[in-house]
């Protein structure tokens, strides 16, 4: 259980680590041309976040392994996917944000998380996001809805999650 | 074999340029321009084309028609929707819908069909000067746009999503009426959002647009407008920048057009931001200001039948209810609607991950969805929120939720609940980050009461963007006069949803249709236009 106390340090902390990463309005960034994505838009390490945080926010929908691994990597794919779709703005402050959760000393306080990303615990990871879903912080709610529509919408999007669902998909027109 | 008038008529010739693929700049002259291809674009591009005038269209989405539409979300949304449907308000706590691509929004609506409202056009009156928005004065354009457009009543069998919405009505003495389409021979799929693949909705895509450019007109795509040149007290030009091949970030390529009359049909947040780019004259500060949304707050419930909500036309019923009980710049009043469901619209929009969010996912079949659509803009505490630009000059919308909101919110949520559990509902779930999802009514009404309103954790949506450009007779206090001529420059208009004063208080697209007609064909004779356009003749001028 995280104490109000430390949920105070945490949050004064975010602020802090936040404005100094320039996720901020007011404090600009140069814009990342569309020729830097040369890995696309989610590159390795901003891969391996959204990796950790897919099977958590689709407990209960992947398959089981041997299959749950292609799918999860087929899910990141389909996120970066979703995030190249997105205007040039909103593509900008994700990558702002991945990186931001990559540095160590940002991913121990956000997320009180000690070890890497690929290496994280379920339910840390299920932590870490109820903690962001009710921060008080609004940016880092707005984090959490971001990473919460970018991957179920991946997910929900691919044909292989419509039978458990009962969605028989769109219907023939000819 | 389903016809396909779009690729019919590129075969013929009509002229359409992919900006994406010009190899180099090229400057372009027209009577008019006109920026944007959705409700108002189309509507202005068909009357002042019919009227012999040169119009050039630009539009920064691009073209897409029926043989496009396969229905599928993944899809659908990066292609036809701004920022992919994620488009978000400043502090990220309301998602936007609106389309970007050729036709706009009108390409992806879900084909709902109303007049404006009498109670809101009597408000534009007295506070805004409006003397000739009068249900009389309108009435013409109001049934010249409907006949051009196939809107009439619905008379299918609604689908059980909409059903459910009149049965919880009819056991709680809640009005429930039909809702018209705009539609000709419409399949009853219910993928209206995802482009019509029949092209049954009579979007601008398959009616207006392929009017004008079979008339000559010629269309621009994947080129945005990003700011008029302005001398004295007129513009000059337009100056457009073409869009990459991701129709996202913008190439090294800029291009002009000239014309005698400029019209800003880019919708709302588009119009204002089109106008802030352009540092158009604006002492008071009014563009962008006063933009609305008729904020959606949702209710989803669980029902021992199927339900199927992604079947079959959406929107088919509606109540008025929750309107008509205060006066309407009393309590914020809402309307209640019954929406698609898709699975990554309603798996997005849902709340909660992981298990819990898995288990109400496999009652998909069985969900049924009220959406509330609240009526912003009529109250002082209802002020709407205001365009800002970023750095790279692209719109991003400054809408505060107050407590006036969240009281309505909350009445909002209470009437779904009470309906869908009066419809026999088993579970009924508010869509907000901390509610469990009652099995009844006092449950319900216990908890929504307790519920903590506050942004992001009430999930809200809106599909209904309105204002920033606002009509009046005081240039103090708005941008464009009763006829949508800019209050301070001669040769610029906007026709689109952005000069509501207001918000409606019902789905817009039939308003922008019939009020951007009367403007436009107004203009169409200023302008020296030759012909009449058919929906001036229909409509006895
Ligand atoms: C999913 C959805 C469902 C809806 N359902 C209904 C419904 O059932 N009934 C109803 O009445 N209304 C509905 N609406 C709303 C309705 O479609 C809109 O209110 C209406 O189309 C707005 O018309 P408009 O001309 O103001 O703007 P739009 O139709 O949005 O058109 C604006 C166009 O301008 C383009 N544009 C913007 N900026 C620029 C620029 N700088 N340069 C070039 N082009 C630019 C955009 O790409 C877009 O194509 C719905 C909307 C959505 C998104
Ligand atoms: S319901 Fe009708 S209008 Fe909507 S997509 Fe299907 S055929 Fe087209």
């Amino acid at each position: 259980m995280v104490t109000r106390r430390q949920f105070l340090m945490v949050g004064a902390g975010a602020a802090v680590l936040l404005t100094a990463a320039g996720m901020y309005q007011g404090i600009r960034e140069r814009r990342v041309a569309a020729a830097g994505f040369a890995q696309g838009p989610l590159d390795e390490r901003a891969r391996q976040i959204v990796g950790a945080l897919v099977p958590v926010m689709l407990a209960g929908a992947l398959p089981a392994e041997p299959s749950r691994r292609v799918t999860v990597a087929r899910v990141v794919d389909g996120v970066g996917e979703a995030v190249a779709g997105l205007g040039a703005a909103a593509q900008e402050e994700l990558r702002q944000l991945f990186a931001l959760l990559d540095l160590a000393p940002a991913r121990v306080l956000l997320c009180g998380l000690w070890s890497p990303w690929p290496q994280a615990g379920e339910q840390d990871i299920a932590r870490i996001l109820e903690r962001w879903r009710f921060s008080s912080l609004g940016l880092l709610r707005a984090a959490y809805a971001a990473l919460h529509d970018l991957v179920l919408g991946a997910w929900y999007a691919r044909e292989e999650s419509w039978p458990a669902i009962g969605y028989p998909g769109p219907p023939e027109v000819a | 074999m389903i016809r396909d008038p779009v690729r019919e008529g590129l075969a013929a010739g009509w002229r359409v340029i992919d900006a994406s693929t010009l190899e180099r700049a090229q400057d372009f002259e027209a009577d008019v321009v006109i920026v944007g291809t959705g409700a108002g674009g189309g509507v202005s591009a068909e009357i002042l084309a019919a009227a012999g005038l040169r119009v050039v269209l630009v539009e920064e989405g691009p073209l897409r028609s029926s043989s496009d539409f396969r229905m599928r979300e993944a899809e659908a949304y990066p292609e036809l929707y701004q920022e992919s449907a994620a488009r978000k308000t400043l502090d990220k706590a309301i998602n936007i819908l609106q389309g970007r691509c050729v036709g706009g929004s009108t390409t992806v609506n879900w084909t709902s069909s109303f007049r404006t409202p009498p109670a809101t056009l009597a408000f534009w009156r007295a506070r805004f000067g409006l003397a000739d928005y009068t249900e009389e004065a309108l009435a013409p354009w109001f049934r010249s746009m409907e006949e051009r457009l196939g809107v009439h009543d619905w008379t299918v069998a609604p689908n059980a999503n909409n059903g459910t919405l009149c049965r919880g009505g009819e056991r709680l003495g809640i009005a429930v009426e039909g809702i018209r389409r705009n539609v000709r021979g419409c399949w009853n799929l219910g993928y209206c959002g995802l482009g019509c693949p029949t092209n049954a909705k009579q979007s601008m895509l398959v009616t207006t647009l392929p009017a004008a450019l079979s008339r000559g007109a010629v269309l621009l795509t994947r080129l945005r407008a990003q700011r008029l040149l302005l001398r004295g007290d007129g513009v000059e030009a337009l100056e457009c920048v073409a869009l990459g091949p991701d129709g996202i970030h913008p190439r090294d390529l800029r291009l002009r057009v000239h014309a005698r009359h400029y019209v800003l049909a880019a919708g709302a947040l588009g119009s204002p931001a089109l106008l802030l780019r352009s540092a158009a004259p604006d002492p008071q500060g009014v563009v962008g200001a006063r933009t609305f949304l008729h904020p959606v707050v949702i209710s989803a419930a669980v029902m021992p039948e199927r339900v199927a909500g992604f079947s079959g036309a959406p929107q088919s019923l509606y109540s008025d209810h929750f309107l008509e009980r205060d006066p309407v710049d009393g309590p914020m009043g809402f309307k209640l609607e019954a929406p698609p469901l898709h699975p990554v619209l309603f798996a997005t929009t849902l709340h909660g991950f992981g298990t819990n969010h898995t288990a109400l996912m496999s009652e998909f079949p069985r969900t049924q969805v009220l959406l509330a659509l609240l009526r912003d803009g009529f109250h002082p505490e209802s002020a709407g929120g205001r365009v800002q630009l970023r750095d790279d000059g692209t719109p991003v919308l400054d809408y505060p939720l107050n407590r006036f909101f969240f009281d309505a919110a909350r009445r909002a949520l209470l009437a779904m609940a009470e309906i869908q559990f009066a419809a026999g509902a088993q579970r009924v779930t508010a869509v907000h980050e901390r509610c469990p999802g009652w099995a009844g009514w006092r449950q319900a009404r216990d908890g929504i009461a307790a519920l903590p309103l506050e942004p992001h954790l009430l999930r809200v949506v809106s599909a209904h963007v309105m204002g920033g450009c606002a009509m009046g007779d005081d240039p103090r206090r708005s941008v464009v006069d009763g006829r949508g001529r800019h209050h301070g420059i001669g040769n610029l208009s906007v026709f689109d949803g952005s000069v509501f004063p207001t918000s409606l208080g019902a789905n817009p697209q039939l308003s922008i249709y019939a009020m951007v007609a009367r403007n436009v064909t107004l203009l169409a004779r200023e302008l020296g236009g030759t012909q009449e356009a058919p929906a001036a003749e229909t409509a006895g001028g």
